[in-house]
């Protein structure tokens, strides 16, 4: 009997996850010949050069550090050793907050961008180049300008989110079918119960699309940006292995950032599913 | 100028060319209708049928002229004057109920909820569609649609319901029913209505006066037709009628051929201002051949 396909892949993903797996393991077993040389030395150099030890971590390693940060995510023991749970609060606070204000300013405009053939022609030309800004280009003058490291990187994180929100509001709501808006019209709706009623609803699933777009590059630019700036954030945190030689953590770390990035982007298309209406 | 209940007086629609200049799709255009009555406006593509009947919606507003309705020129859309579109243009994200509350709602603001899904329920049972209220448009069939759309119009009590070729998306046998419920409907409540079709049975079955345009640009009202056939007619027999054939006849005639030539042997004495109006029927006498009789 064939099991449903939803079976059959994930039998397949757990066989790709756990090739993946081994030949990992096999990759950073130490194969270099050692060649003898004075204790004293030996203990100078570490095992890497003593026992012939890959200098990249196992499989093993890492799950044994994901143990390790399980089990106390939230320790703090000073600036430069903070637990993962600590660094990730710092991130999504800074990533949602940021985040918010876009949504806040992004929506509101869009509307009227949408709604007005005027304003969608004026605006259009700062859009189109305001959009391709790589978002880190702001960071020196936001630090210029707002003189704190943590807002700057709240707002590097406005700024990348602001765009694909905006644009795709705009478009939602221009391209709202003229019928509908007909009904509003025969109906003497009027425009503040129009933008609600009717605009709204029929623009929200593009208005989602938009917002998944931009919680997306949020959490992208939000590692970068913790780089830049420092102190706190999983950003920050990557960085600080980096500096600390523990590729472990490092890969942890870059685990981390991918399961939360998977986890904003399905609750935004929960959102999504939920707004859609079949037609 | 008139004391009709709807008048349309002198409208015209012009569209820019492309090289400059205008393109006149119809200007000085005349029509009235009663209370109560049921007119359709039949003719070619192009001619500016639904231009006539959004100049009515209020959608559009003529370039000359004016549309009167109850005495007050339309001067934009108004819940006075329902339209059943040919889309059927109902909100995919509510319900049966919710679209027709919303209507609903917009016509009564101070209507409590309970108020409004009442009277809602009325018009959503007077077109068969009780049981299927909280079901989404995307479940229904096109001719419930069509029918949630007809109860949105009607459930406003508009003083006219304007309906843009409502039953051309429907498969022949749902259009023939919905048909036969419309004009019950219609009838009960002394609905005044008026109706865009290319269908010439569907108009003979539903209006009591039909309008004749030419074929655009620079369309005319020909003439409008008085339907002879009684006003209890029934779909399945209305081809039994002694008056059904000259009546069918005589509108196919014209969308076959004088729709298009009207306009080079224009009728000695035409008046646009009064179209002249016709009821072609039996003669008594039974001569073949000649079954024109003009009235007035």
């Amino acid at each position: 009997m064939l099991a449903s396909l939803n079976a059959r892949a994930a039998l397949l993903s757990l066989v790709i996850f756990f090739g993946f797996l081994l030949a990992w393991h096999i990759g950073v077993q130490g194969t270099k010949a050692v060649a003898p040389m004075d204790p004293e030395y030996a203990r100078l150099m570490g095992v890497t050069a003593t026992q012939g030890k890959s200098a990249m971590p196992g499989p093993l390693d890492v799950g044994a550090q994901i143990w390790k940060h399980l089990n106390e995510p939230f320790y703090d023991r000073g600036p430069n050793d903070k637990g993962i749970g600590i660094q990730l609060a710092y991130s999504l606070g800074r990533v949602l907050l940021g985040y918010f204000l876009a949504v806040m300013v992004a929506l509101p405009l869009g509307f009227l961008i949408g709604m007005s053939p005027l304003m969608s022609r004026a605006f259009d030309p700062f859009i189109q180049v305001m959009k391709p800004i790589s978002p880190l280009a702001w960071m020196p003058l936001a630090l210029y300008t707002i003189k704190d490291s943590s807002i700057s990187a709240i707002f590097v994180i406005f700024i990348c989110s602001v765009w694909p929100m905006l644009i795709n509001t705009a478009f939602g709501v221009s391209a709202v079918r003229k019928e509908w808006l007909n009904v509003a019209r025969t109906l003497e709706v009027p425009p503040i119960r129009k933008a609600f009623t009717i605009i709204l609803p029929a623009a929200a699933p593009t208005i989602v699309t938009g917002m998944r777009i931009s919680i997306g590059i949020a959490w992208l630019v939000i590692v970068a940006a913790e780089m830049l700036v420092g102190g706190t954030g999983i950003g920050y945190f990557v960085w600080n292995e980096w500096n600390n030689l523990s590729i472990t953590n490092v890969i942890v770390a870059i685990l981390v950032i991918g399961l939360i990035g998977m986890v904003l982007d399905q609750a935004l298309a929960a959102v999504g599913r939920m707004l859609t209406y079949p037609e | 100028m008139t004391n009709k209940f709807i008048a349309v007086e002198g409208i015209a629609r012009r569209y820019p060319k492309p090289g400059g200049g205008k393109t006149t799709i119809f200007e000085d255009l005349w029509f009235s209708m009663n209370k109560g009555e049921f007119s359709c406006i039949i003719g070619h593509s192009g001619c500016g049928k639904t231009t006539v009947l959004n100049n009515l919606a209020g959608l559009e507003l003529p370039e000359d002229g004016v549309a009167i309705v109850d005495g007050i020129a339309i001067d934009g859309p108004s819940l006075d004057r329902a339209v059943i579109f040919q889309s059927h243009a109902l909100l995919p994200w509510r319900s049966v109920l919710g679209n027709v509350a919303y209507a609903v709602s917009s016509r009564w603001r101070d209507w409590s909820r309970e108020q409004v899904n009442a009277h809602a329920m009325k018009f959503i049972e007077k077109v068969g569609l009780k049981g299927s209220e909280h079901k989404k448009p995307a479940e229904l069939s096109g001719g419930m649609k069509q029918r949630v759309g007809i109860a949105r119009a009607l459930s406003i009590e508009p003083k006219i319901l304007l309906m843009d070729e409502p039953f051309s998306a429907l498969d022949a046998l749902t259009r023939g029913a919905l048909q036969e419920e419309v004009r019950r409907i219609l009838l009960e409540t002394g609905q005044t209505a008026f109706m865009i079709t290319h269908d010439v049975d569907e108009a003979i079955f539903l209006a009591d006066r039909i309008v004749l345009m030419t074929n655009g640009p620079e369309a005319m009202i020909a003439e409008i037709v008085e339907n002879p056939l009684p006003r209890d007619r029934r779909r399945i027999d209305i081809h039994k009628s002694p008056d059904y054939y000259p009546v069918r006849n005589h509108l196919m005639d014209f969308l076959v051929s004088r729709s298009k030539t009207f306009k080079d042997e224009i009728p000695v004495g035409y008046d646009k201002r009064h179209p002249p109006v016709v009821r072609p029927c039996a003669e008594p006498s039974a001569t073949p051949g000649e079954t024109r009789r003009k009235v007035a």
